[in-house]
């Protein structure tokens, strides 16, 4: 949730400060100050990220849970998996997911964002505390409470929703239908990532000065032309920056799923990426075939990131 | 709009179980008792996860506030061989996505036989919060002026003890900033704890509130306790966090305008 403003902040540093004394004196300081944090990310992730390169190259199969040695086997998980309509009914899932509530986060969030602007302090200030709150809550929190807001016997939704007219929905299931199961997803992930992308929208719009403004309708900006020539290229890069970040958190949602799953129905229709990585790895022992799996993750992310990075730099250098 | 499951969480945690289920909803908690905070207290699992989840947050977050600490100065203070790469790579690592790396992480300390333990939790969770923690660090090391060492060193002091009585102090702000930040991540992170730790008697605490929330054996859910339970758990992080945005935002500043 918060990768981004430190990410900025770094490709902004200055130069470090030239100390060109301490350098020929002690050439071997530095490297002792990043050694432990280079060996906790070789531990904790470099190894794990190795042993995943390897083994989505190897076999892992009833043999192997009786302690016979993985058996390399080449491109064959990857091909196993690509073939399978199984994988690619998920994937297509996760991307269509991803890609709806990415969208969703975003035109709310800035919806939100340009209503701050627009509304007394007070009820702005009400507003963006609302929003904090909902934002800091802690996932699994977060997923109970909704659990509890849908609750087919004595939810408040479906009491409220029982009140229009021709509508009786108490005793609905919310969880049940792929389809509802996966709208409600969308919708808590929604509500609880929102925040983020309203309040960073607003910063960038705080950001466009009064004097930037008025020049331009001393020029004779009308509101339209105000949003294209002014607000939008101020805003732009935030909001490509925003809209990466989404995709690529809404790519990975894993805890969501597994905890409405635990509430709701379990099963492969109700599985994304990151729970069926898990079924196929720690459920299944299928070690090799959830390793090649997570690297199509990985691939994706990185496609993902890849422009992110690139957006961080150019806006570095211009 | 937002904050409604919010209230609706704190609202239902103080009604007995009677108003819960009767089929009006209560919207005020008038009759409010603490009936269902005491329950979860006594509950001898949440006391569990909440000293499980105190130790392993406690670990993780000292040794990645040092290591992170340690890099920053590097980063920010000295320009040497492999620095880009290393700056890089502490980037990168924060782009792998969690759930794709579990599997193997659940290997390595299933290998080493750290299952269920405090410290295989604590090692994954270390190498997840320090690259994070190392870049919001490295933004505060930079805002405070190498000259001001520089100027302390002319006065008589040596390299550490100018560093200790002027850049130390002016770094806290952002020592605290950071520490809260990696103290939410661990404190809330659930997907790799659910893969580790599967023991009831290793839960950290966002394990014992899914687990708390399941149905008992006779199919009902204790929802005012459930609400209690889920209010116990959000309530630090609530706060630490609305503590840590005005530190953030004063820090980032500071740092603007000192350069």
């Amino acid at each position: 949730m918060t990768t981004s403003a430190p990410a900025r902040e770094l490709l902004d540093a200055p130069p470090p400060p030239s100390r060109p004394r301490s350098r020929r004196k002690r050439p071997r300081l530095p490297y002792l100050l990043i050694a432990p944090a280079l060996i906790a990310l070789l531990v904790g992730m470099g190894y794990p990220l190795g042993w995943q390169v390897l083994n989505s190259f190897r076999e892992y199969g009833l043999a192997q849970q009786f302690g016979e040695a993985p058996a390399w086997v080449g491109l064959d998980n990857y091909i196993s998996l690509l073939t399978d309509g199984a994988f690619w009914s998920v994937l297509i899932k996760s991307v269509a997911f991803m890609a709806v509530t990415a969208l969703a986060t975003m035109v709310i969030g800035i919806g939100l964002a340009v209503l701050m602007k627009s509304i007394p302090s007070w009820s702005r200030i009400t507003l963006q505390i609302a929003m904090l709150v909902a934002w800091a809550m802690p996932i699994v929190a977060q997923m109970t409470v909704w659990n509890w807001l849908i609750d087919d016997r004595n939810g408040v939704l479906n009491y409220l929703l029982s009140f229009l007219p021709g509508v009786d929905l108490v005793g609905h299931n919310w969880l049940v239908d792929p389809w509802s199961f996966f709208a409600v997803a969308s919708i808590i992930i929604t509500w609880a990532s929102v925040p983020f992308v309203a309040l960073s929208v607003y910063a960038g719009l705080t950001q466009v000065s009064d004097e930037v403004v008025e020049a331009a309708q001393l020029d004779g900006a009308g509101g339209f032309q105000m949003l294209r020539r002014v607000t939008l290229p101020i805003l732009r890069p935030i909001l490509v920056i925003l809209l990466l970040l989404q995709l690529i958190w809404d790519l990975r949602v894993y805890a969501q799923i597994e905890l409405l799953q635990g509430f709701g129905a379990a099963g492969d229709k109700y599985d994304l990426l990151g729970t069926y990585i898990y079924g196929l790895g720690i459920g299944q022992g299928h070690f090799g075939v959830a390793a090649a799996a997570a690297m199509i993750v990985l691939f994706f992310t990185i496609a993902l990131s890849w422009f992110y990075v690139r957006e961080l730099i150019k806006e570095d250098q211009s | 709009m937002w904050v409604f499951p919010v209230y609706w969480m704190v609202n239902s945690s103080f009604q007995t179980s009677a108003t819960i289920s009767s089929l009006t909803p209560t919207w005020l908690p008038t009759s409010g008792s603490w009936t269902n905070y005491r329950a979860v207290f006594s509950d001898s699992t949440f006391t569990g996860a909440l000293g499980m989840s105190l130790a392993v947050t406690g670990i993780a977050l000292v040794v990645c506030l040092v290591f992170a600490f340690l890099g920053a100065l590097a980063v920010s203070r000295f320009r040497f061989r492999g620095r880009k790469s290393f700056v890089l790579a502490v980037i990168l690592v924060q782009m792998l996505p969690a759930e794709a790396m579990f599997i193997a992480q659940y290997k390595m300390i299933s290998g080493l036989g750290l299952l269920n333990s405090i410290a295989g939790v604590s090692i994954i969770y270390i190498a997840m919060v320090v690259p994070f923690t190392l870049w919001m660090l490295r933004g505060f090391v930079a805002g405070v002026p190498a000259d001001l060492e520089e100027a302390a060193m002319m006065d008589g002091c040596t390299r550490f003890g100018a560093f200790m009585r002027v850049t130390f102090p002016l770094l806290a702000p952002g020592l605290v900033a950071s520490g809260v930040y990696a103290y939410l991540q661990v404190w809330n992170e659930f997907a790799l704890a659910s893969v580790i730790l599967t023991s009831d008697q290793s839960e950290t605490l966002p394990l014992w509130l899914r687990n708390f929330a399941q149905p008992s054996s006779l199919g009902m859910i204790e929802w005012g306790q459930v609400m209690a339970g889920s209010t116990l758990v959000a309530i630090p992080v609530i706060v630490f966090f609305m503590i840590v945005q005005g530190r953030m935002t004063s820090g980032l500043v500071g740092g603007a305008v000192k350069g």
